[in-house]
């Protein structure tokens, strides 16, 4: 028990310190921008729409925006806030994109900002990665492998 | 003149506190709201109707959502359907309705399909766009439409409603909250109604 607890702390501090240890996916850096551990969800059944999630950290001089990217399974890519407002979930695109201040350092996660999949043209199994692309105001477009985690990734039983 | 109304407000309000915070340890109970809830007529995710007075005799928890939402309506689906197989046989004593804000997109067929991925216990249910606007309003539930660069998203109410036998609000749920609570409440609102499970 107390060896496990404390393994998996050591994974994590390993995950928060060391991007590019074996509990990540792989990492991206275009122009100072580094990108970390891209993943998405299993969707049910006859779901168009996905969300994926990564972080995001300016390492250069200058402020940059995501603005978009692409998905293998996806007819197109947006980049949308979702937030509870009370008991209401609130969704919007983004339309000017995502800034990230230099230095500063964002997570696309679950409840928060994400990448939305659009279109789906068959369901995310999981398995290997999907294949994609995110795209940046000044730093340009960079290729990139999301990991498929399950439907249930965020509530493990 | 504020004083004197103040310090007759004050313990009101304080017992009310403490009250409100004894309910919501037990079942996050928020202020009795009255009139939520109402008669609906919508199609199931089969085809057939179903009446709110077809669901009389059992408690019943009620949701909103559609199926193009990447995220609170698919784990809410996911963490419910995980609190269900909880109950074990006890679930039967209730009806789970997943009611889409999303009718113009989200049809029977693609409903069925969709909550295949789920536990079978739950029932998805469409309607015409006034019978979805007269369901919502009668669960004092809220959505709307918001526009994306290629056509639109929904914002939309996503607490679960639980209702009892005679069809008369109860309390609200929320998925996400621990699996032991949510099927406590589920157990109180079953023993309530006389459908006491396994």
């Amino acid at each position: 028990m107390r060896f496990s607890t404390t393994a998996t702390l050591a994974a994590a501090i390993c995950a928060v310190t060391l991007p590019g240890s074996a509990a990540h996916a792989a990492d991206y850096i275009i122009k100072g921008i580094t990108i970390s551990a891209p993943w998405t969800r299993a969707t049910p059944a006859g779901a168009t729409v996905a969300g994926g999630f990564l972080k995001i950290e300016n390492k250069g001089a200058e402020a940059d925006r995501l603005i978009g990217g692409s998905f293998a399974k996806a007819g197109s890519v947006q980049i949308h806030e979702m937030a509870m407002d009370g008991d209401v979930m609130r969704m919007r695109e983004m339309a000017g994109g995502l800034e990230i201040k230099p230095g500063a350092a964002i997570e696309l996660k679950p409840k928060s900002y994400h990448v939305m999949f659009i279109g789906l043209k068959e369901p995310i199994k999981e398995g290997g990665p999907i294949a994609g692309s995110l795209v940046f105001e000044k730093a340009g477009k960079v290729d990139v492998e999301f990991e498929v985690r399950p439907l249930a990734a965020k509530a493990p039983h | 003149m504020t004083a004197v109304r103040l310090s007759r407000v004050m313990p009101v309000l304080a017992a009310a506190a403490i009250l409100a915070a004894a309910a919501a340890t037990v079942l996050r109970a928020p202020a009795p709201a009255p009139g939520i809830g109402g008669p609906f007529e919508l199609t199931a995710h089969d085809g057939r109707r179903l009446s709110s007075r077809d669901l009389l005799g059992k408690p019943f928890a009620i949701f909103f959502g559609f199926t193009r939402c990447p995220d609170i309506c698919p784990t809410t689906l996911l963490d419910l359907s995980r609190v269900i197989a909880g109950l074990g046989e006890a679930a039967s004593g209730m009806h789970f309705l997943f009611v889409s804000v999303d009718p113009e997109h989200d049809t029977p067929e693609l409903l069925r399909l969709y909550l295949s991925s789920f536990d079978p216990h739950l029932t998805g249910l469409t309607g015409t766009p006034a019978e979805i606007a007269a369901v919502a309003k009668a669960y004092r539930a809220y959505y709307e439409k918001v526009p994306t660069s290629d056509g639109y998203t929904m914002n939309h109410t996503a607490v679960i409603y639980l209702m009892g036998a005679d069809g008369r609000f109860r309390v609200t749920m929320r998925a996400g909250d621990p699996d032991a609570e949510q099927i406590a409440i589920l157990r109180q609102l079953l023993a309530k109604s006389g459908k006491v499970g396994s």
